[in-house]
């Protein structure tokens, strides 16, 4: 099989977060900059999965 | 209604469609044979194959559907969960799996060959690969008109590009980049509806705001209060609840046989499955994907509820569902509406990847199960039994091109022949009704016969078509709705005729095939080792942890299931 599908996905939530994050960290459109709350989220969890999946390929490799 | 994308959407798009090609370019070089093309090599873990038998399934029409029924029907649209997927899901991976994954057979039609004959395999291979196109273009079709309609995006750029797309990842990785790229789509619906939930609850006031605004509108509809918030106890009769159904009619119909139909004999979703790494992979696979489908109403059911709520409470929040030419509410725009109401340009972005994600997935799923079935179970039954392993895995390729082609062709009927396509699945569920008599019978009864399973998938799908032809729902004319023999039978919605339809078909199916094959020879035992439940060895799976073993994984998830529809009942 060869690729680590967490790297993928952990990889696309970090980019598509940091976007977001970025983006409402940044305009002006619940009084809540959800662009920031949810990327900072996404980008967390997409983190999670980057490193989870490199320690696997670290340990099995 | 129009939505207008920034930058930073087109951006999150982009970022999407980037990812899903690079999986398919990065598993170019891993796909070197018809068994990594079809089959992924039979080497991928549990937790993947399980999302991907999730994700397989979750379609836009789903997504959408589901929305549309939530707003439609209440919390009683959980019943295509609780009732008519987990415990359907649970059986296949616990008695079914053994003897797909176990009898090496290669897809669903072939173990109906091993099991069986080639005529019985010939009739479901055939009209499963037809079904898979037609479906992936109304999909298609549907997705289309929906970008054309919110985006203002051209119908035939919409379609084709995501043809492409889709093309393009599975023709290079075969099915090991197309059960990728459903784990990543997975990830991505979540992600993009989830916050949608969020906030359309805060908005309605949590959960108690929503079930006070819902009961207005059940009593609204002339139901009682809590129809659109209790999920069993408006089922004692079909009027007393939305959905128009009784409470036998949905745990037989969709409780056993249309789920049971579905999910334990698709080799759409069950292709997934038999990828797995391991025969306790495989058995695991469809209990995976059974823990997130179980919570799925609250993503993609709750949004409709909301959007119901909102439309026709007197406090309103601004927000309010569509009317069609007729003056009725438009459902079908739920989540399109909800997105565009709630997100903001970046989470707008979001929101609408993860509508083209489940597009992509749902019809990656179909044309990945069509290029295995031509291959295997008719190019090399009947048109080219013994080339090369590189002939077949061209094959495979071609037929992922034409298959993507015939649904672009498929999905531009639906624009000229929209009652044509409607037609056509109509028949395609007549095929599908008896589907799981025949499979059951064929595992757990040794005395089924060839010609037993052959007459009574005929005889079950002629039956369905009998039935719906003297049955019709209230307030409907006779046609595509039913009713086009002669009126004997009257429904009063047309899930209730369905789910009666699908009853009948079941019944006629497993009867006839009992009679047949007790009128014709029996096959020889030794023929049937590793097909036939009393003739195979229980799989061994003492010493693993209690979560590893499929038994008690189904019971606890069964457990689950059972709370759940006690919390809403």
């Amino acid at each position: 099989m060869g690729l680590d599908i967490r790297k993928p996905i952990g990889l696309l939530l970090l980019a598509i977060g940091l976007q977001l994050a970025l983006y409402g960290f940044l305009d002006a459109s619940m009084g809540m900059n959800i662009n920031l709350v949810w990327g900072a989220v996404l980008a967390c969890v997409g983190g999670a999965f980057l490193v989870a999946g490199f320690w696997g390929s670290r340990k099995s490799g | 209604m129009h939505i207008e994308l920034a930058w930073i959407d087109y951006l999150v798009l982009g970022t999407y469609l980037l990812f899903v090609l690079g999986i398919g370019f990065a598993l170019r070089s891993r796909t070197r044979t018809s068994t990594d093309f079809f089959l992924s090599g039979r080497s991928i873990p549990a937790w993947i194959t399980g999302l991907a038998f999730l994700s397989a399934n979750l379609g836009a029409q789903e997504v959408m559907g589901m929305a549309a029924s939530g707003a439609k029907y209440g919390i009683a649209t959980s019943h295509f969960y609780w009732v008519g997927a987990v415990p359907a899901m649970v059986f296949v991976g616990v008695f079914m799996m053994p003897f797909y994954y176990g009898s090496r057979a290669r897809s669903v039609p072939e173990y109906l060959r091993l099991r069986f004959d080639e005529k019985t395999r010939g009739f479901n291979a055939i009209t499963f690969a037809a079904m898979t196109v037609f479906s992936s273009g109304v999909s298609l079709y549907a997705m289309g008109i929906l970008l054309a309609a919110l985006l203002g995006w051209n119908f035939h750029m919409s379609i084709l590009v995501s043809g492409v797309i889709v093309l393009i990842y599975v023709f290079l990785g075969g099915l090991t980049s197309a059960i990728y790229n459903e784990v990543l789509q997975f990830f991505l619906i979540v992600a993009g509806f989830l916050p949608l939930v969020f906030l359309g609850l805060r908005d309605v006031g949590g959960w108690d705001g929503l079930q006070t605004r819902l009961h207005a509108v059940s009593v609204a509809r002339g139901f009682a209060p809590g129809a659109y918030t209790e999920s069993w106890q408006h089922m004692g009769s079909a009027a007393a609840n939305p959905m128009g159904v009784e409470w036998f009619g949905l745990a037989m119909g969709l409780g056993f046989v249309l789920s049971f139909g579905y999910w334990c004999t698709d080799f759409l979703v069950v292709q997934r499955a038999m990828a797995a790494d391991s025969l306790s992979a495989a058995r695991r696979t469809p209990l995976i994907a059974a823990v997130p489908k179980m919570l799925f109403p609250f993503l993609v059911i709750l949004p409709g509820m909301i959007a119901i709520a909102m439309t026709e409470s007197p406090a309103g929040t601004g927000f309010h569902l569509p009317a069609k030419p007729d003056g009725t509410l438009n459902y079908d725009m739920t989540i399109p509406m909800m997105l565009g109401h709630y997100f903001p340009p970046g989470m707008l972005g979001l929101g609408l990847t993860a509508l083209m994600a489940s597009f992509m997935s749902g019809m990656a799923g179909n044309v990945t199960a069509f290029n295995t079935v031509w291959t295997y179970d008719i190019y090399q039954s009947f048109i080219r039994p013994k080339a090369s392993d590189a002939h077949y895995l061209l094959v495979g390729r071609l037929a992922t091109v034409f298959g993507i082609g015939a649904s672009l062709g498929a999905a531009y009927m639906a624009t000229v022949f929209n009652n044509i396509m409607d037609l056509l699945q109509l028949v395609f569920a007549f095929v599908n009704a008896p589907l799981f008599a025949t499979f059951l019978l064929g595992m757990f009864w040794k005395r089924t016969t060839g010609h037993g399973a052959f007459a009574g998938l005929v005889a079950g799908t002629a039956a369905a078509a009998g039935h719906h032809g003297l049955s019709l729902p209230a307030a409907a004319a006779s046609g595509v709705k039913g009713g086009w023999i002669a009126l004997v039978t009257q429904y009063p919605s047309e899930m209730a005729q369905n789910f009666w339809t699908a009853i009948w078909a079941w019944s006629i199916c497993f009867v006839v095939t009992i009679a047949v094959s007790m009128v014709t020879i029996a096959q020889e035992e030794s023929t049937l080792t590793g097909l036939v439940y009393s003739l195979t060895r229980r799989p061994e799976e003492t010493g693993t942890t209690w979560y590893l073993r499929p038994g008690p994984l189904g019971v606890v998830i069964l457990a689950l299931v059972a709370v759940l529809n006690i919390l809403f009942w």
